[in-house]
């Protein structure tokens, strides 16, 4: 596996929409094999990565659904590759088997929901942001994950590097959550040169496969990864394993293992945190929104700053795990988390539940199938800053 | 049977700090894996650059006691999981060996896809006409009559030919065996190994546990007592007329062996034609 060939990167500024950015992100990255079945509103980053792969030395496969594509991409990742696939809405719920098994098996790898409005078939055309609960949760067992939500094309390609190099830095599964606006708005992208993108390269063991356990951990709770066919005769399986690989189905050995899953992240917690704050310094009201959501509470916030209202702006970038010692240290001095999202209340929960009574949570819901009327979220905060 | 007697020639094949396997004594899929590991010898294959892959089910346990690089992924899943492990690094032989319903039931869809693309991946299935690990349910290979925990009045669904499904798939490679046919069965293995393209050997195999004991067939002798005395060979025979049926006959054979562009070589074809230069492959 190597870092981007320089002539696969397009460096250089571009008009193009957030699909098309969150492939060339890919591309940028050093994905070098993508596998996906065809679904709106994704559909676009698998057909440009399917014209741009011959000419990059990547690999594309349209698989027969997405079970399949969700589980090619993990063998592609044991077989050296850096992989990816996309889907929305009813390809993600398929997916949720794999997305375990790739946090079981600490498989390296980057799943794209370009979300849309649901449930079921839904709105197949039309933005949503209510699959965030099923990204964190949609996998049985215990586990973490980590996602990541962007709010622009730029975004779309920056994030889509930097669930790659998450992917390999901790070894698990990377959600990249768009929505349908996000990722169908056109925008200048600029993808910088080959040599100023950082790649996280695969944490590759340098022991002797006498020395080397396959899933004993280093000092930061991640194993290093064998290659394939180099002679360490390794055992990769879903089942409850130790340090071997092999299964063991002892409770310690559960402990021991789904201990070491949730731990390595939720140790790297504020490492992995990353928001985008606006107005927060005098703020008596804090908008919380993600996505094309953020977008639309940034034209509400300077409507009602014109107001005279003290109102601010909290972007979860990374919104699993959930920053949530920065909502629990504006809660604080704050007087309300007003949340806004296109769902009828997901990350609420995690705003009120870090909030933990300090501030007041406010919902502005919406079913999605469009964005929030700006001022459907003004009235909210002339409302809540008529509280104080 | 004598599955993994001490001290063996093929016991550098396997896990031996992984034994006692949980196969239940009379179980065909562990003679099964002796025939493997005899195939791997007799192949000469670098074995570093073996690998693999099993789904979920007894059969599904083998890829945890071979000792070579080993994927034990989800039920049905082996195959799509072989084609992404294979096409990132095709220097590997990949091989697959699952059960019935692993890879015929909630797989099937992975199976007829991977022959029509010609995946270069070499799928082994054992076939015992069950679901053996969840405790003895209906499969979409069990005969009709047949009794299992989920049809006890006995099953009334036609079963799938295997051979046929996997020859009109579009496999270039299709066997079938029974345990009790340990050479072929090696030798069936050895020549898949060799061959280019999606290569596929059913081997029938006794549950004695669950299988034969619900249909009074007996234990494991009594089942290769029938193998040996009720199966005929006929390579190159019509898989149309291959049909298995209860405690029928058994035809056997190499059926297919053809050649055929594998989807390596029709990708990397299709974008040198199209492409000449620009292709980076
Ligand atoms: C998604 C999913 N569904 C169901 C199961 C339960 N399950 C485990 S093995 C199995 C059937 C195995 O039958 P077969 O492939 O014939 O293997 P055998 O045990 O007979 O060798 C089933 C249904 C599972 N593990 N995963
Ligand atoms: S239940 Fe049947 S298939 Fe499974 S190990 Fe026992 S005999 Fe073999
Ligand atoms: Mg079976």
């Amino acid at each position: 596996m190597s870092p981007p060939r320089p002539s696969a990167v397009l460096s250089g500024a571009h008009f193009m929409d957030g699909n098309h950015a969150a492939c060339e992100g890919a591309i940028a990255a050093g994905a070098n094999f993508a596998a996906g079945y065809p679904i709106t509103p994704s559909t676009e980053i698998v057909e440009r990565f399917a014209a741009r792969a011959p000419l990059v030395g990547a690999t594309f496969l349209q698989m027969e659904d997405e079970l399949a594509s969700s589980i090619a991409i993990l063998g592609a990742a044991w077989g050296g590759a850096k992989a990816f696939t996309v889907t929305s809405g009813p390809g993600f719920s398929l997916m949720m088997e794999h997305i375990g098994f790739a946090a079981m098996t600490e498989t390296p790898s980057v799943f794209v929901n370009v979300q849309r409005g649901g449930p079921s078939t839904g709105l197949p055309t039309l933005p949503a942001q209510a699959d965030m609960m099923q990204a964190r949760w949609g996998s049985h067992g215990d586990y973490e994950i980590i996602a990541l939500c962007p709010n622009s094309p730029q975004e779309c390609f920056n994030l889509m590097i930097d669930a790659f190099n998450f992917s390999e830095q901790y070894r698990n599964p990377v959600l990249l959550m768009m929505d349908e606006s996000v990722g169908h708005m056109t925008e200048k992208v600029v993808i910088p040169p080959a040599d100023q993108i950082n790649i996280f390269p695969r944490r590759h063991t340098s022991k002797a496969p006498s020395e080397y356990l396959p899933f004993k951990p280093a000092s930061d709770d991640v194993p290093e990864m064998a290659r394939v066919g180099e002679g360490y005769r390794f055992h990769v399986t879903g089942l409850t394993h130790d340090e071997h690989g092999y299964p063991s189905m002892e409770w310690q050995t559960q402990q021991a293992l789904v201990g070491r899953l949730v731990g390595k992240i939720r140790a790297h917690a504020d490492d992995l945190t990353r928001t985008e704050e606006k107005q927060l310094e005098d703020a008596e009201i804090v908008l919380v929104a993600y996505g094309i959501s953020s977008r639309v509470a940034l034209w509400a916030l300077q409507e009602a700053r014109e107001e005279g209202l003290r109102v601010g702006l909290l972007r979860p970038i990374v919104v699993w795990p959930f920053p949530e010692k920065r909502i629990r240290e504006l809660a604080q001095r704050v007087n309300a988390f007003v949340v806004v999202e296109l769902n009828y209340g997901q990350m609420v929960r995690e705003v009120e539940r870090a909030a933990a009574g300090r501030a007041r949570t406010i919902l502005v819901p919406h079913a999605g199938g469009a964005v929030h009327p700006p001022e459907s979220i003004v009235k909210v905060l002339r409302e809540v800053g008529s509280w104080a | 049977m004598g599955v993994m007697v001490p001290f063996n020639p093929v016991e550098p094949f396997l896990r031996s700090e992984r034994m006692p396997h949980i196969w239940c004594s009379g179980c065909g899929i562990g003679t099964t894996v002796n025939c493997f590991a005899r195939a791997l010898a007799e192949s000469k294959l670098p074995l570093d650059k073996v690998a693999i892959v099993s789904g979920i089910g007894c059969t599904g346990r083998v890829a945890g006691y071979l000792n070579l690089d080993s994927f034990h992924t989800t039920h049905g899943r082996a195959i799509p999981f072989a084609t992404g492990l294979k096409l990132a690094n095709p220097e590997l032989t990949v091989v697959v060996y699952s059960g019935d319903g692993d890879l015929i039931a909630i797989g099937g869809n992975h199976f007829i896809h991977a022959a029509r693309r010609n995946v270069d991946i070499k799928v082994i299935c054992i076939n015992n006409f069950i679901y053996g690990m969840t405790g003895g349910q209906v499969a979409p290979t069990t005969p009709v009559g047949a009794t299992a925990t989920t049809a006890p009045y006995g099953c009334f669904e036609r079963p799938f030919n295997l051979p046929y499904l996997a020859e009109s798939s579009g496999a270039v490679y299709v066997a079938r065996w029974t345990a009790y046919h340990v050479r072929y069965i090696a030798h069936s293995m050895a020549d898949a190994l060799r061959k280019k393209g999606f290569s596929f050997i059913e081997i029938l195999a006794p549950c004695p546990t669950l299988y034969q004991r619900r249909n009074k067939l007996g234990d494991g002798l009594e089942t290769m007592r029938y193998y040996k005395q009720h199966s005929v060979i006929r390579h190159g025979a019509n898989t149309r007329d291959v049909n298995l049926h209860f405690q029928g006959e058994i035809t056997l054979g190499k059926f297919v062996d053809i050649e055929r562009p594998t989807l390596q070589q029709t990708m990397e074809q299709r974008f040198r034609q199209v492409l000449r230069d620009r292709y980076a492959g």
